[in-house]
């Protein structure tokens, strides 16, 4: 089963090709890790056709689709969830949304990423991968939680702790997405993981207009 | 399925520059589909479009849209010849959800993608009912994002700004002013049909930049919407009751005539004979009357697309899209992204 997954939830935006199997881990056959900053909308596309050059294979080759949720800074990440449902449905296939944070890191582990405004998304997980807490956003200095931290080594000044450098994988989507490749059928709706209210703030009075 | 012209290329067009998701179908000149959502009434409470509630609810409404439009086209997706989208001008994050969508269908059916103006496709929508746009033409774009007077040479390749808004849209001024006077958002819809029991001379407002040595086609109309609010304030501090009717219509002639004025001085000073109407404020029944009576003084033939048209929609970019296509213009390279201020000089990237 030939899976494209994607992730545009951190500045580093992830396409990979991967060959599941019923038994034992999938097999990556091509992965391009771009760090795009906010040029998710750009790049994207143009690292999906160089991962199926490297991998010798046409998007008619593909079987399933997964991609990254967030949390992750909003606009970025909706690119990145609208390329995987646009594809999906135009060639047929099932698309699978997994949170970006179950895709960084293995085992036992806190991951944290950049949330922007001076906070991290953040998420644990117990020796199985199993997520334990989170997902969440928060101040660095309101996560208090011993053991091992992965993610975005810029925090761990505020956490107080060593941050291991981990990113999202081809492997790590694939990990996290393996239930529902199994059985695609129990996929839930592609809903992103904003966390976070939009800002908009109703106009404060009505008569503002004359000051406007 | 869908009626097959030989020869003629069936457009898929993306429209997310702001609150609106438009998905639609043109083959040639001919309309197949127009697929519409809205996030619109999430907006209403907080008197203007918010950015981040049109992203997310264009990122909902994106796939059911295209079905939607492939349903009433009575086509499939594996029918599309070329794709076509809105890259600027609009809200980034906005316009974001639709390239990326329009990138990734093109791709996974291996066909050309064409990024294009916003403004270029309001003019293009109209060849769909009125048939090849006369060119050169004028083209004058009013709706809650823009206020735009343009000249056409070849709506393919050469569009020129001749004006625009210093300040705000003239769609703007409507919600601004239906705001001060009770009325729901969008403000233009209300304001018209308040109007048609108003006086539209019972209040002389401000025509803004109209002077001898202002600029000829650019607009203002912050001053407008500024004296809108101090003259009910007046009376409301004199205890005297706001006769919204006469105000609705005063303030709607102040902006009719502003942009009928500056719109058929510039067919004029260009030697041109045809003018195009587009944008949301181009469904207002008083710029389309006195659009109309001031076209037919100078001979001029007015073009005004339905109001459906006017507004924003997919049919506008696959319109223009479409005469990308047939004019052989190159598609767009795989990189393309957003430009929220892309200049109306660029019709396609
Ligand atoms: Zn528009």
């Amino acid at each position: 089963m030939l899976v494209l997954a994607l992730d545009t939830a951190t500045p580093t935006l992830v396409a990979g090709l991967a060959d599941r199997s019923e038994h034992g881990a999938p097999e990556v056959l091509a992965e391009r890790a771009v760090p795009s900053g906010n040029r998710h909308a750009e790049l994207l596309t143009p690292a999906i056709t160089s991962v199926l050059d490297d991998a010798g294979l046409t998007m008619g080759d593909l079987d399933a689709v997964v991609t990254g949720l967030g949390p992750g800074p909003f606009t970025g990440l909706r690119v990145g969830i609208v390329t995987a449902a646009a594809l999906g449905d135009a060639r047929g296939l099932p698309v699978i949304g997994v949170c970006s944070l179950d895709a960084i890191g293995s085992g036992v582990r806190t991951v944290v990423t950049d949330a922007r405004r001076k906070e991290v998304y953040w998420a644990a997980y117990d020796a199985d991968g199993v997520r334990t807490g989170g997902p969440g956003v928060l101040r660095p200095e309101e996560l208090r939680r011993s053991g091992r931290i992965v993610g975005d080594p810029a925090f761990a000044a505020r956490l107080g702790a060593e941050v291991v450098p981990a990113e999202v994988t081809t492997a790590g989507l694939l990990r996290a997405a393996e239930p529902q490749l199994a059985d695609p059928s129990s996929a839930g709706p592609l809903l992103p993981l904003y966390l976070r209210r939009p800002d908009a703030t109703p106009p404060a009075a009505i008569k503002a207009v004359s000051q406007a | 399925m869908a009626e097959r012209a030989a020869g003629e290329a069936l457009v898929l067009g993306f429209e997310t520059s702001c609150d609106e998701t438009g998905v639609g179908l043109v083959r040639g000149r001919t309309l197949l589909a127009d697929a519409l959502a809205t996030s619109m009434a999430e907006h209403e409470r907080f008197g203007g479009v918010v950015p981040e509630i049109a992203s997310r609810a264009h990122l909902e409404a994106m796939v059911p849209t295209v079905h939607r439009a492939l349903a009433d086209a009575g086509a499939t997706i594996d029918d599309v010849d070329a794709v076509a989208v809105t890259s600027g001008p609009g809200l980034t994050g906005a316009l974001l959800v639709g390239v990326a969508a329009a990138k990734a269908y093109a791709l996974a059916l291996g066909k050309p993608l064409y990024g294009v103006n916003h403004l270029a496709a309001h003019v293009a929508v109209d060849e769909l009912q009125h048939g090849p746009l006369a060119e050169p033409s004028i083209a004058l774009l009013v709706s809650g994002g823009h206020s735009s007077l343009l000249l056409v040479p070849d709506l393919a390749q050469e569009v020129q700004s001749l004006g625009r808004t210093v300040d705000d849209a003239a769609g703007e001024a409507f919600d601004k002013v239906a705001r001060v006077l009770g009325l729901p958002f969008p403000g233009g819809p209300p304001i018209d049909r308040a109007a048609r029991d108003g006086d539209r001379s019972a209040i002389g407002f401000p025509r803004g930049l109209t002077g001898p040595r202002d600029a000829p086609y650019d607009f203002s109309f912050s001053g407008l919407k500024t004296a809108v609010a101090r003259w009910i304030e007046a009376r409301e501090r004199a205890g005297e009751p706001v006769p919204v009717a006469d105000v609705a219509a005063s303030f709607q002639e102040a902006v009719a005539d502003v942009l009928t004025a500056k719109a058929v001085r510039a067919c004029r000073d260009h030697g041109v004979d045809h003018l195009v109407l587009g944008g949301g404020v181009a469904a207002n029944s008083r710029l389309r009357a006195l659009a109309e009576e001031r076209c037919a003084q100078a001979g001029i033939v007015l073009r005004v697309p339905s109001p459906k048209l006017c507004t924003d929609n997919g049919a506008m970019v696959a319109a223009l899209g479409s005469r990308l296509v047939t004019a052989g213009v190159a598609p767009s390279a795989p990189d393309l992204g957003a430009d929220s201020s892309l200049p109306i000089d660029v019709v396609s990237r």
